[in-house]
Protein backbone atom coordinates (compact mmCIF):
# COMPACT_ATOMS: atom_id res chain seq x y z
CA UNK A 1 0.00 0.00 0.00
CA UNK A 2 1.66 2.93 -1.04
CA UNK A 3 0.30 6.27 0.65
CA UNK A 4 0.54 9.85 -0.05
CA UNK A 5 -0.45 12.64 2.88
CA UNK A 6 -0.84 15.86 2.27
CA UNK A 7 0.82 18.11 4.71
CA UNK A 8 0.86 21.88 5.61
CA UNK A 9 2.61 23.91 8.10
CA UNK A 10 0.61 26.50 10.29
CA UNK A 11 0.95 28.96 13.16
CA UNK A 12 0.01 26.93 16.42
CA UNK A 13 -3.03 26.94 17.87
CA UNK A 14 -2.28 28.72 20.41
CA UNK A 15 -0.73 31.74 18.76
CA UNK A 16 -1.84 35.03 18.87
CA UNK A 17 -2.71 35.82 15.18
CA UNK A 18 -1.97 39.27 14.33
CA UNK A 19 -2.15 41.40 11.04
CA UNK A 20 0.92 42.40 8.62
CA UNK A 21 1.34 46.31 7.77
CA UNK A 22 -0.04 45.16 4.58
CA UNK A 23 -3.85 44.47 5.65
CA UNK A 24 -4.07 41.35 3.68
CA UNK A 25 -1.73 39.17 5.49
CA UNK A 26 -0.39 37.95 9.40
CA UNK A 27 3.05 38.84 10.67
CA UNK A 28 4.80 35.85 10.62
CA UNK A 29 7.69 36.75 12.89
CA UNK A 30 7.09 35.64 16.73
CA UNK A 31 4.69 32.88 15.34
CA UNK A 32 5.86 29.38 16.35
CA UNK A 33 5.16 26.83 13.01
CA UNK A 34 3.67 23.72 13.31
CA UNK A 35 2.11 20.53 11.10
CA UNK A 36 -1.40 21.40 10.59
CA UNK A 37 -2.91 19.27 13.71
CA UNK A 38 -5.90 17.47 11.17
CA UNK A 39 -2.40 16.47 9.26
CA UNK A 40 -0.89 14.43 11.92
CA UNK A 41 -4.19 12.39 12.19
CA UNK A 42 -3.09 11.63 8.47
CA UNK A 43 0.40 10.92 8.96
CA UNK A 44 -0.54 9.23 12.16
CA UNK A 45 -3.00 6.89 10.00
CA UNK A 46 -1.01 6.23 7.14
CA UNK A 47 1.46 4.79 9.70
CA UNK A 48 -0.92 2.56 11.60
CA UNK A 49 -2.01 1.35 7.80
CA UNK A 50 1.76 0.45 6.55
CA UNK A 51 2.52 -0.76 9.89
CA UNK A 52 -0.47 -3.36 9.56
CA UNK A 53 -0.44 -4.33 5.89
CA UNK A 54 3.48 -2.72 4.53
CA UNK A 55 3.93 -0.42 1.78
CA UNK A 56 5.74 3.61 2.02
CA UNK A 57 4.16 6.50 3.11
CA UNK A 58 5.16 10.05 1.18
CA UNK A 59 4.64 13.36 2.72
CA UNK A 60 3.66 16.18 0.14
CA UNK A 61 3.99 19.50 1.14
CA UNK A 62 3.42 23.14 -0.38
CA UNK A 63 5.21 25.98 1.21
CA UNK A 64 8.12 28.09 1.86
CA UNK A 65 11.60 26.72 2.69
CA UNK A 66 10.85 26.39 6.33
CA UNK A 67 8.04 24.25 5.77
CA UNK A 68 10.45 21.07 5.40
CA UNK A 69 10.45 21.60 9.25
CA UNK A 70 7.08 19.68 9.24
CA UNK A 71 8.06 17.07 6.56
CA UNK A 72 10.99 16.59 8.97
CA UNK A 73 8.60 15.79 11.65
CA UNK A 74 6.32 13.25 9.77
CA UNK A 75 9.69 11.70 9.10
CA UNK A 76 10.61 11.40 11.91
CA UNK A 77 7.37 9.97 13.52
CA UNK A 78 8.10 6.89 10.66
CA UNK A 79 7.14 8.57 7.44
CA UNK A 80 9.67 7.58 4.37
CA UNK A 81 10.11 10.14 2.18
CA UNK A 82 9.16 13.60 1.30
CA UNK A 83 8.36 15.90 -1.32
CA UNK A 84 8.54 19.74 -1.03
CA UNK A 85 6.89 21.95 -3.31
CA UNK A 86 9.01 25.01 -2.66
CA UNK A 87 9.17 28.11 -5.27
CA UNK A 88 8.30 31.80 -4.49
CA UNK A 89 6.14 31.70 -7.49
CA UNK A 90 3.81 29.29 -5.61
CA UNK A 91 3.90 31.50 -2.54
CA UNK A 92 0.37 33.00 -1.74
CA UNK A 93 -1.31 30.32 -3.97
CA UNK A 94 -5.14 29.91 -3.30
CA UNK A 95 -6.80 26.81 -2.12
CA UNK A 96 -7.33 25.87 -5.93
CA UNK A 97 -3.78 26.80 -7.47
CA UNK A 98 -2.11 24.74 -4.42
CA UNK A 99 -4.10 21.63 -5.20
CA UNK A 100 -3.18 22.09 -9.12
CA UNK A 101 0.21 21.81 -7.45
CA UNK A 102 -0.04 19.18 -5.54
CA UNK A 103 -2.02 17.10 -8.21
CA UNK A 104 1.32 18.05 -10.45
CA UNK A 105 3.41 16.23 -8.20
CA UNK A 106 1.01 13.72 -7.58
CA UNK A 107 0.53 12.89 -10.86
CA UNK A 108 4.73 11.52 -10.59
CA UNK A 109 3.79 9.26 -7.88
CA UNK A 110 2.45 5.72 -7.49
CA UNK A 111 -0.11 5.65 -4.80
CA UNK A 112 -3.17 3.79 -3.36
CA UNK A 113 -4.06 6.31 -0.62
CA UNK A 114 -4.10 9.65 -0.39
CA UNK A 115 -4.59 10.87 3.19
CA UNK A 116 -5.20 14.72 4.46
CA UNK A 117 -6.56 16.78 7.40
CA UNK A 118 -10.09 18.15 6.26
CA UNK A 119 -8.68 21.98 6.77
CA UNK A 120 -5.81 23.88 6.95
CA UNK A 121 -6.36 25.25 10.49
CA UNK A 122 -4.85 28.95 8.67
CA UNK A 123 -7.18 29.78 6.05
CA UNK A 124 -9.78 27.46 6.80
CA UNK A 125 -10.58 26.64 3.00
CA UNK A 126 -11.57 22.73 3.34
CA UNK A 127 -11.55 22.67 -0.05
CA UNK A 128 -7.44 21.66 -0.97
CA UNK A 129 -8.46 17.86 -0.52
CA UNK A 130 -11.29 17.59 -2.52
CA UNK A 131 -9.78 19.56 -5.47
CA UNK A 132 -7.13 17.47 -5.36
CA UNK A 133 -9.35 14.52 -5.57
CA UNK A 134 -11.01 15.99 -8.27
CA UNK A 135 -7.49 16.91 -10.42
CA UNK A 136 -6.77 13.35 -9.94
CA UNK A 137 -10.12 11.67 -10.61
CA UNK A 138 -10.97 10.01 -7.31
CA UNK A 139 -13.08 9.58 -4.66
CA UNK A 140 -12.78 11.90 -1.88
CA UNK A 141 -14.44 11.10 1.53
CA UNK A 142 -14.55 14.04 3.79
CA UNK A 143 -13.72 14.49 7.81
CA UNK A 144 -13.39 10.61 8.24
CA UNK A 145 -13.12 9.51 12.18
CA UNK A 146 -12.95 5.58 11.34
CA UNK A 147 -11.08 4.00 8.28
CA UNK A 148 -10.79 0.23 7.49
CA UNK A 149 -8.53 -0.44 4.41
CA UNK A 150 -8.34 -4.02 3.08
CA UNK A 151 -9.17 -5.79 -0.33
CA UNK A 152 -8.38 -2.99 -2.52
CA UNK A 153 -11.41 -1.34 -0.95
CA UNK A 154 -11.85 1.73 1.44
CA UNK A 155 -14.64 1.74 4.19
CA UNK A 156 -14.77 5.40 5.83
CA UNK A 157 -17.29 6.37 8.69
CA UNK A 158 -17.46 10.22 7.19
CA UNK A 159 -18.87 12.74 10.35
CA UNK A 160 -21.68 14.63 9.57
CA UNK A 161 -24.18 16.88 11.35
CA UNK A 162 -25.77 14.80 14.12
CA UNK A 163 -24.35 11.05 12.93
CA UNK A 164 -21.84 9.28 10.24
CA UNK A 165 -22.04 7.73 7.28
CA UNK A 166 -20.40 4.54 6.57
CA UNK A 167 -19.11 4.60 2.74
CA UNK A 168 -17.38 2.00 0.84
CA UNK A 169 -14.96 3.58 -1.73
CA UNK A 170 -12.59 1.44 -3.85
CA UNK A 171 -8.97 2.17 -4.34
CA UNK A 172 -7.61 5.02 -5.01
CA UNK A 173 -8.89 7.19 -3.31
CA UNK A 174 -8.57 10.18 -1.20
CA UNK A 175 -9.75 11.00 2.12
CA UNK A 176 -9.67 13.56 4.96
CA UNK A 177 -9.41 13.60 9.05
CA UNK A 178 -11.45 14.55 11.85
CA UNK A 179 -10.60 14.24 15.55
CA UNK A 180 -11.29 11.49 17.16
CA UNK A 181 -9.36 8.79 14.47
CA UNK A 182 -6.15 8.06 16.43
CA UNK A 183 -3.65 9.71 19.17
CA UNK A 184 -1.08 10.70 17.00
CA UNK A 185 2.43 9.97 18.33
CA UNK A 186 5.24 12.07 18.67
CA UNK A 187 8.25 11.19 17.14
CA UNK A 188 11.39 9.29 19.06
CA UNK A 189 14.74 10.59 19.23
CA UNK A 190 15.93 7.58 17.38
CA UNK A 191 12.93 8.59 14.80
CA UNK A 192 14.26 12.19 14.81
CA UNK A 193 17.33 11.13 13.60
CA UNK A 194 16.83 9.13 11.11
CA UNK A 195 14.96 11.33 9.86
CA UNK A 196 17.86 13.71 8.79
CA UNK A 197 18.55 10.55 6.80
CA UNK A 198 15.09 10.24 4.80
CA UNK A 199 15.41 11.72 0.75
CA UNK A 200 13.18 15.12 0.65
CA UNK A 201 12.97 15.85 -2.90
CA UNK A 202 12.22 19.75 -3.53
CA UNK A 203 10.20 21.05 -6.91
CA UNK A 204 9.73 24.05 -8.08
CA UNK A 205 6.62 25.19 -9.98
CA UNK A 206 8.30 24.42 -13.13
CA UNK A 207 9.05 20.81 -12.38
CA UNK A 208 6.27 19.82 -12.58
CA UNK A 209 5.46 21.48 -15.31
CA UNK A 210 2.65 23.72 -14.14
CA UNK A 211 1.88 27.11 -16.14
CA UNK A 212 3.58 29.57 -13.24
CA UNK A 213 0.73 32.22 -14.34
CA UNK A 214 -1.98 29.83 -12.90
CA UNK A 215 -0.23 30.02 -9.10
CA UNK A 216 0.61 32.10 -6.71
CA UNK A 217 -0.80 35.42 -4.96
CA UNK A 218 -0.90 37.36 -7.80
CA UNK A 219 -2.79 34.76 -9.87
CA UNK A 220 -5.47 34.00 -6.81
CA UNK A 221 -9.22 33.89 -7.90
CA UNK A 222 -10.30 34.21 -4.53
CA UNK A 223 -8.59 38.03 -3.59
CA UNK A 224 -8.32 39.02 -0.44
CA UNK A 225 -9.09 42.67 0.08
CA UNK A 226 -8.58 42.87 3.76
CA UNK A 227 -7.98 41.47 6.75
CA UNK A 228 -9.60 42.24 10.04
CA UNK A 229 -9.24 41.92 13.96
CA UNK A 230 -13.02 40.33 15.10
CA UNK A 231 -15.27 43.24 16.30
CA UNK A 232 -14.66 43.62 19.84
CA UNK A 233 -17.52 43.33 22.34
CA UNK A 234 -18.21 45.58 25.13
CA UNK A 235 -16.84 44.92 28.45
CA UNK A 236 -18.24 42.14 30.19
CA UNK A 237 -21.49 42.86 32.61
CA UNK A 238 -20.60 41.12 35.45
CA UNK A 239 -23.31 39.64 37.69
CA UNK A 240 -23.22 40.44 41.41
CA UNK A 241 -25.63 39.20 44.25
CA UNK A 242 -24.82 37.68 47.48
CA UNK A 243 -25.94 33.69 46.67
CA UNK A 244 -25.36 31.81 43.62
CA UNK A 245 -29.29 31.75 43.85
CA UNK A 246 -29.08 35.69 43.71
CA UNK A 247 -26.91 35.46 40.69
CA UNK A 248 -29.03 33.38 38.47
CA UNK A 249 -31.94 35.02 39.26
CA UNK A 250 -30.66 38.27 38.25
CA UNK A 251 -28.62 36.51 35.28
CA UNK A 252 -32.19 34.87 34.21
CA UNK A 253 -34.04 38.42 34.07
CA UNK A 254 -31.35 39.39 32.15
CA UNK A 255 -32.01 36.66 29.52
CA UNK A 256 -35.34 36.55 29.73
CA UNK A 257 -36.76 40.33 29.55
CA UNK A 258 -33.74 42.39 29.14
CA UNK A 259 -32.41 40.20 25.79
CA UNK A 260 -35.25 38.04 25.15
CA UNK A 261 -33.15 34.53 24.00
CA UNK A 262 -34.88 32.15 26.89
CA UNK B 1 -21.97 36.23 -19.72
CA UNK B 2 -22.58 34.30 -16.31
CA UNK B 3 -25.91 35.69 -15.14
CA UNK B 4 -28.33 34.52 -12.03
CA UNK B 5 -27.95 32.87 -8.90
CA UNK B 6 -28.10 29.36 -7.99
CA UNK B 7 -28.90 28.60 -4.50
CA UNK B 8 -28.28 24.96 -3.62
CA UNK B 9 -30.12 23.57 -1.06
CA UNK B 10 -29.84 20.47 1.26
CA UNK B 11 -32.27 17.70 2.46
CA UNK B 12 -31.64 14.57 4.64
CA UNK B 13 -33.95 11.63 4.28
CA UNK B 14 -36.75 13.72 3.00
CA UNK B 15 -36.59 17.09 4.96
CA UNK B 16 -34.45 20.41 3.87
CA UNK B 17 -32.17 21.38 6.68
CA UNK B 18 -32.12 24.69 8.16
CA UNK B 19 -29.70 26.04 6.27
CA UNK B 20 -31.44 25.71 2.67
CA UNK B 21 -33.82 28.47 4.22
CA UNK B 22 -30.49 30.57 5.24
CA UNK B 23 -28.95 29.87 1.31
CA UNK B 24 -32.28 30.30 -0.58
CA UNK B 25 -33.09 33.74 1.81
CA UNK B 26 -29.53 35.21 1.24
CA UNK B 27 -29.51 34.16 -2.56
CA UNK B 28 -32.77 36.23 -3.04
CA UNK B 29 -31.10 39.21 -1.34
CA UNK B 30 -28.27 39.08 -2.93
CA UNK B 31 -30.34 38.10 -6.94
CA UNK B 32 -32.08 41.72 -5.99
CA UNK B 33 -28.88 43.17 -5.23
CA UNK B 34 -27.65 41.98 -8.75
CA UNK B 35 -30.75 42.29 -10.78
CA UNK B 36 -30.83 38.71 -11.38
CA UNK B 37 -32.87 35.82 -11.06
CA UNK B 38 -32.57 33.37 -8.45
CA UNK B 39 -33.16 29.67 -8.83
CA UNK B 40 -33.26 26.86 -6.19
CA UNK B 41 -31.79 23.56 -6.40
CA UNK B 42 -33.36 20.45 -4.65
CA UNK B 43 -31.45 17.07 -4.96
CA UNK B 44 -32.84 13.82 -3.92
CA UNK B 45 -35.17 10.84 -4.17
CA UNK B 46 -38.99 11.49 -4.64
CA UNK B 47 -38.56 15.18 -3.07
CA UNK B 48 -41.09 17.05 -5.53
CA UNK B 49 -43.23 18.31 -2.37
CA UNK B 50 -39.75 20.29 -1.10
CA UNK B 51 -40.26 23.00 -4.16
CA UNK B 52 -43.49 23.44 -2.22
CA UNK B 53 -41.48 24.42 1.10
CA UNK B 54 -38.98 26.56 -0.90
CA UNK B 55 -41.63 28.35 -2.42
CA UNK B 56 -41.93 30.49 1.10
CA UNK B 57 -38.46 32.19 0.52
CA UNK B 58 -38.51 33.88 -3.07
CA UNK B 59 -36.89 31.91 -5.51
CA UNK B 60 -37.76 32.60 -9.74
CA UNK B 61 -37.23 29.24 -10.63
CA UNK B 62 -37.00 25.88 -8.45
CA UNK B 63 -34.98 23.01 -10.12
CA UNK B 64 -35.95 19.40 -8.62
CA UNK B 65 -32.88 16.99 -9.41
CA UNK B 66 -35.15 13.76 -8.65
CA UNK B 67 -32.91 9.76 -9.12
CA UNK B 68 -32.91 7.41 -6.45
CA UNK B 69 -28.88 7.41 -6.72
CA UNK B 70 -29.39 11.21 -5.41
CA UNK B 71 -31.61 9.94 -2.19
CA UNK B 72 -28.85 10.46 -0.22
CA UNK B 73 -25.76 13.05 -0.53
CA UNK B 74 -22.57 11.60 -2.04
CA UNK B 75 -19.50 13.41 -3.65
CA UNK B 76 -19.75 11.78 -7.15
CA UNK B 77 -23.21 12.08 -8.25
CA UNK B 78 -24.38 15.70 -6.70
CA UNK B 79 -21.18 16.86 -8.13
CA UNK B 80 -21.76 15.62 -11.50
CA UNK B 81 -25.21 16.04 -10.98
CA UNK B 82 -25.54 20.00 -10.17
CA UNK B 83 -22.03 20.62 -12.46
CA UNK B 84 -24.22 19.55 -15.43
CA UNK B 85 -27.23 22.02 -14.54
CA UNK B 86 -24.68 25.01 -13.56
CA UNK B 87 -23.21 24.24 -16.75
CA UNK B 88 -26.10 25.13 -18.61
CA UNK B 89 -27.97 27.52 -16.49
CA UNK B 90 -24.52 29.43 -16.38
CA UNK B 91 -24.98 31.50 -13.15
CA UNK B 92 -22.82 33.90 -11.72
CA UNK B 93 -22.95 33.28 -7.93
CA UNK B 94 -23.74 29.71 -6.32
CA UNK B 95 -24.78 30.00 -2.87
CA UNK B 96 -24.87 26.47 -0.38
CA UNK B 97 -24.04 26.09 3.21
CA UNK B 98 -20.82 25.36 4.68
CA UNK B 99 -22.39 22.37 6.52
CA UNK B 100 -20.64 18.52 6.60
CA UNK B 101 -22.33 18.31 3.25
CA UNK B 102 -21.94 21.67 1.38
CA UNK B 103 -17.98 21.88 2.55
CA UNK B 104 -17.32 18.35 0.48
CA UNK B 105 -19.76 19.12 -1.90
CA UNK B 106 -18.41 23.17 -2.68
CA UNK B 107 -14.56 22.29 -2.45
CA UNK B 108 -15.35 19.72 -5.53
CA UNK B 109 -17.31 21.27 -7.55
CA UNK B 110 -14.92 24.79 -7.55
CA UNK B 111 -12.35 22.09 -8.79
CA UNK B 112 -14.52 20.81 -11.43
CA UNK B 113 -15.86 24.58 -12.65
CA UNK B 114 -12.65 25.92 -11.96
CA UNK B 115 -13.82 28.55 -10.14
CA UNK B 116 -12.65 30.82 -6.83
CA UNK B 117 -14.58 29.48 -3.80
CA UNK B 118 -15.08 31.46 -0.60
CA UNK B 119 -16.13 29.33 2.26
CA UNK B 120 -18.09 29.27 5.31
CA UNK B 121 -18.68 32.60 4.91
CA UNK B 122 -20.67 35.00 7.40
CA UNK B 123 -21.45 37.79 5.26
CA UNK B 124 -22.17 38.81 1.71
CA UNK B 125 -21.98 42.48 0.75
CA UNK B 126 -23.10 44.05 -2.50
CA UNK B 127 -21.80 46.73 -3.57
CA UNK B 128 -22.45 48.30 -7.39
CA UNK B 129 -22.96 44.72 -8.37
CA UNK B 130 -19.98 43.71 -6.36
CA UNK B 131 -19.69 40.91 -4.18
CA UNK B 132 -17.59 40.90 -0.70
CA UNK B 133 -17.42 37.70 0.74
CA UNK B 134 -16.20 38.17 4.58
CA UNK B 135 -15.44 34.54 6.05
CA UNK B 136 -13.34 34.08 9.48
CA UNK B 137 -9.63 32.74 8.92
CA UNK B 138 -7.14 31.22 11.44
CA UNK B 139 -10.01 29.49 13.62
CA UNK B 140 -12.02 33.45 13.73
CA UNK B 141 -8.87 34.91 15.14
CA UNK B 142 -9.02 36.56 11.58
CA UNK B 143 -12.07 38.05 10.20
CA UNK B 144 -10.80 38.32 5.97
CA UNK B 145 -13.08 39.85 3.15
CA UNK B 146 -12.13 38.01 0.11
CA UNK B 147 -13.55 38.78 -3.39
CA UNK B 148 -13.45 36.36 -6.81
CA UNK B 149 -12.67 36.54 -9.76
CA UNK B 150 -14.72 35.33 -12.80
CA UNK B 151 -17.23 33.52 -12.73
CA UNK B 152 -19.27 31.01 -11.63
CA UNK B 153 -18.28 32.52 -7.75
CA UNK B 154 -19.11 29.90 -5.16
CA UNK B 155 -19.97 30.82 -1.72
CA UNK B 156 -20.72 28.42 1.18
CA UNK B 157 -22.34 30.14 4.30
CA UNK B 158 -22.04 29.48 7.59
CA UNK B 159 -24.79 27.69 9.05
CA UNK B 160 -27.02 29.57 11.77
CA UNK B 161 -25.74 33.12 10.62
CA UNK B 162 -27.64 34.29 7.90
CA UNK B 163 -31.01 35.75 8.06
CA UNK B 164 -33.50 33.19 7.38
CA UNK B 165 -36.41 35.50 4.97
CA UNK B 166 -40.17 34.82 3.56
CA UNK B 167 -40.54 36.23 0.53
CA UNK B 168 -43.29 34.51 -0.81
CA UNK B 169 -43.65 33.90 -5.18
CA UNK B 170 -45.05 31.79 -7.21
CA UNK B 171 -41.98 30.46 -9.43
CA UNK B 172 -41.50 27.85 -12.09
CA UNK B 173 -40.95 24.36 -10.83
CA UNK B 174 -38.92 22.77 -13.44
CA UNK B 175 -37.67 18.66 -13.27
CA UNK B 176 -34.85 18.74 -15.71
CA UNK B 177 -33.22 14.98 -16.17
CA UNK B 178 -29.97 14.18 -14.75
CA UNK B 179 -27.22 12.15 -15.41
CA UNK B 180 -25.79 10.84 -12.26
CA UNK B 181 -23.10 9.73 -13.75
CA UNK B 182 -20.03 6.91 -13.14
CA UNK B 183 -20.78 6.35 -9.11
CA UNK B 184 -18.04 5.07 -7.29
CA UNK B 185 -18.93 5.88 -3.92
CA UNK B 186 -21.51 3.10 -2.01
CA UNK B 187 -23.69 3.91 1.07
CA UNK B 188 -23.30 1.23 3.52
CA UNK B 189 -25.23 2.75 6.24
CA UNK B 190 -26.19 6.07 8.09
CA UNK B 191 -25.42 5.82 11.91
CA UNK B 192 -27.46 8.97 13.23
CA UNK B 193 -28.05 9.50 16.95
CA UNK B 194 -31.23 9.22 18.10
CA UNK B 195 -33.10 11.45 20.17
CA UNK B 196 -33.92 15.14 18.95
CA UNK B 197 -31.01 17.24 20.56
CA UNK B 198 -30.13 19.86 18.60
CA UNK B 199 -26.30 19.78 16.39
CA UNK B 200 -23.98 22.09 17.87
CA UNK B 201 -23.18 23.99 14.41
CA UNK B 202 -26.91 24.03 14.26
CA UNK B 203 -28.33 24.96 18.08
CA UNK B 204 -29.53 28.08 18.96
CA UNK B 205 -28.08 27.53 22.74
CA UNK B 206 -24.87 26.11 23.69
CA UNK B 207 -24.02 25.03 27.29
CA UNK B 208 -20.39 24.05 27.27
CA UNK B 209 -18.64 22.57 30.00
CA UNK B 210 -14.76 22.63 30.43
CA UNK B 211 -11.68 21.85 33.03
CA UNK B 212 -13.97 23.34 35.79
CA UNK B 213 -16.47 20.80 35.70
CA UNK B 214 -13.66 17.84 36.78
CA UNK B 215 -15.53 15.72 33.95
CA UNK B 216 -18.65 15.61 36.05
CA UNK B 217 -21.56 16.85 32.82
CA UNK B 218 -24.42 16.19 34.74
CA UNK B 219 -25.49 19.94 35.76
CA UNK B 220 -24.00 21.17 32.45
CA UNK B 221 -26.41 18.56 30.16
CA UNK B 222 -29.61 19.42 32.50
CA UNK B 223 -29.12 23.21 31.78
CA UNK B 224 -28.61 22.52 28.44
CA UNK B 225 -31.77 19.74 28.01
CA UNK B 226 -33.91 22.22 30.25
CA UNK B 227 -32.88 25.68 27.54
CA UNK B 228 -33.15 22.87 24.36
CA UNK B 229 -29.22 23.64 23.77
CA UNK B 230 -26.41 21.57 22.88
CA UNK B 231 -23.54 20.15 25.22
CA UNK B 232 -20.44 21.77 23.78
CA UNK B 233 -16.97 20.96 25.47
CA UNK B 234 -13.42 22.46 25.98
CA UNK B 235 -10.55 20.91 24.06
CA UNK B 236 -8.83 20.00 27.63
CA UNK B 237 -12.35 18.35 28.27
CA UNK B 238 -12.03 16.17 25.29
CA UNK B 239 -8.97 15.44 25.66
CA UNK B 240 -9.45 14.22 28.56
CA UNK B 241 -12.13 12.19 27.41
CA UNK B 242 -14.93 13.61 29.12
CA UNK B 243 -16.70 14.29 26.12
CA UNK B 244 -16.36 13.14 22.65
CA UNK B 245 -14.61 14.69 19.67
CA UNK B 246 -17.63 15.36 17.95
CA UNK B 247 -18.98 17.96 21.11
CA UNK B 248 -15.46 20.28 20.59
CA UNK B 249 -15.85 23.60 19.98
CA UNK B 250 -12.49 25.59 19.29
CA UNK B 251 -10.12 25.90 16.43
CA UNK B 252 -9.33 22.34 16.43
CA UNK B 253 -12.89 21.72 16.70
CA UNK B 254 -16.40 22.75 15.55
CA UNK B 255 -16.69 26.84 15.13
CA UNK B 256 -20.49 28.07 16.04
CA UNK B 257 -22.40 31.05 16.68
CA UNK B 258 -25.02 30.27 18.63
CA UNK B 259 -27.77 33.19 19.71
CA UNK B 260 -26.49 32.26 23.28
CA UNK B 261 -23.31 30.70 24.31
CA UNK B 262 -22.90 29.60 28.00
CA UNK B 263 -19.11 28.48 28.72
CA UNK B 264 -19.37 27.01 31.96
CA UNK B 265 -15.86 26.73 33.73
CA UNK B 266 -13.67 27.10 30.61
CA UNK B 267 -10.89 29.41 31.14
CA UNK B 268 -10.72 30.82 27.62
CA UNK B 269 -7.70 29.19 25.33
CA UNK B 270 -7.14 31.48 22.57
CA UNK B 271 -8.23 28.38 19.92
CA UNK B 272 -11.28 28.18 21.91
CA UNK B 273 -12.32 31.73 21.86
CA UNK B 274 -12.14 31.67 18.58
CA UNK B 275 -14.25 28.43 17.56
CA UNK B 276 -17.55 31.06 19.51
CA UNK B 277 -16.48 34.46 19.51
CA UNK B 278 -19.22 34.59 16.62
CA UNK B 279 -21.66 33.60 19.05
CA UNK B 280 -24.54 36.53 19.31
CA UNK B 281 -24.46 36.33 23.08
CA UNK B 282 -21.78 35.01 25.52
CA UNK B 283 -22.19 33.65 29.40
CA UNK B 284 -19.33 33.15 31.16
CA UNK B 285 -19.71 31.18 34.75
CA UNK B 286 -15.97 30.78 36.25
CA UNK B 287 -14.54 30.26 39.29
CA UNK B 288 -11.75 32.99 38.65
CA UNK B 289 -12.32 36.25 37.89
CA UNK B 290 -9.35 37.23 36.15
CA UNK B 291 -10.33 34.26 33.59
CA UNK B 292 -9.66 34.90 29.63
CA UNK B 293 -12.99 33.74 29.16
CA UNK B 294 -14.40 36.92 30.16
CA UNK B 295 -12.80 38.97 28.39
CA UNK B 296 -15.10 37.66 25.51
CA UNK B 297 -18.38 37.35 27.44
CA UNK B 298 -21.30 39.87 27.58
CA UNK B 299 -22.35 38.37 31.17
CA UNK B 300 -20.22 36.91 33.54
CA UNK B 301 -20.34 35.21 36.43
CA UNK B 302 -17.94 34.68 39.15
CA UNK B 303 -18.48 31.44 41.20
CA UNK B 304 -18.41 27.76 41.34
CA UNK B 305 -20.15 25.79 38.35
CA UNK B 306 -21.99 23.25 41.09
CA UNK B 307 -23.65 25.99 43.20
CA UNK B 308 -24.70 28.71 40.16
CA UNK B 309 -25.64 26.07 38.04
CA UNK B 310 -28.21 24.41 39.91
CA UNK B 311 -29.30 27.62 40.54
CA UNK B 312 -29.58 28.65 36.65
CA UNK B 313 -31.73 25.17 36.25
CA UNK B 314 -34.24 26.10 39.29
CA UNK B 315 -34.93 29.63 37.62
CA UNK B 316 -34.99 28.24 34.25
CA UNK B 317 -37.68 25.35 35.88
CA UNK B 318 -39.50 28.79 37.06
CA UNK B 319 -40.09 30.19 33.51
CA UNK B 320 -42.08 27.02 32.32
Amino acid sequence: MDIVVLVKQVPDTESLVQIADDGVSIKTQDIKWIMNPYDELAVEEALQIKEAQGGTVTILTLGPEKAVETIRTALAMGADQGIHICDPAAEGSDALAAAKLLAAALKDLPYDLIIAGHRAVDEDNYQVAAAVAEFMGIPQISMVNKVVVSDGKITCHRTIEGGTVVVENSLPALFTTQRGLNEPRYASLPGIMKAKKKPVDVKTVADLGVDGGSVGAANRKVKIKAFNLPPERQAVRMIQGEAAADKAAELLKILHEEIKII
Amino acid sequence: MAQGVFAITEQRDGELRKVSFEAVSEGRRVADGLGADLTAVVLGSGIEGLAEELKKYGPDKILVADDAALADYTTDAYTNVLAELIQSSDPAVIITGASAQGKDLSGRLAARLDAGLAMDCVEIKLDNGNLTYTRPMFGGKIVAKVEIEGSPQIVAIRPNVMDIVENSKEPAIEKPAVQVGDLKTKIIEMKMETGDKPELTEADIIVSGGRGTGGDYAAVEELANELGAAVGASRSAVDEGWRPHSDQVGQTGKTVSPNLYVACGISGAIQHLAGMSTSKYIVAINKDEEAPIFSKADFGIAGDLFEVLPAIIAEVKKLK
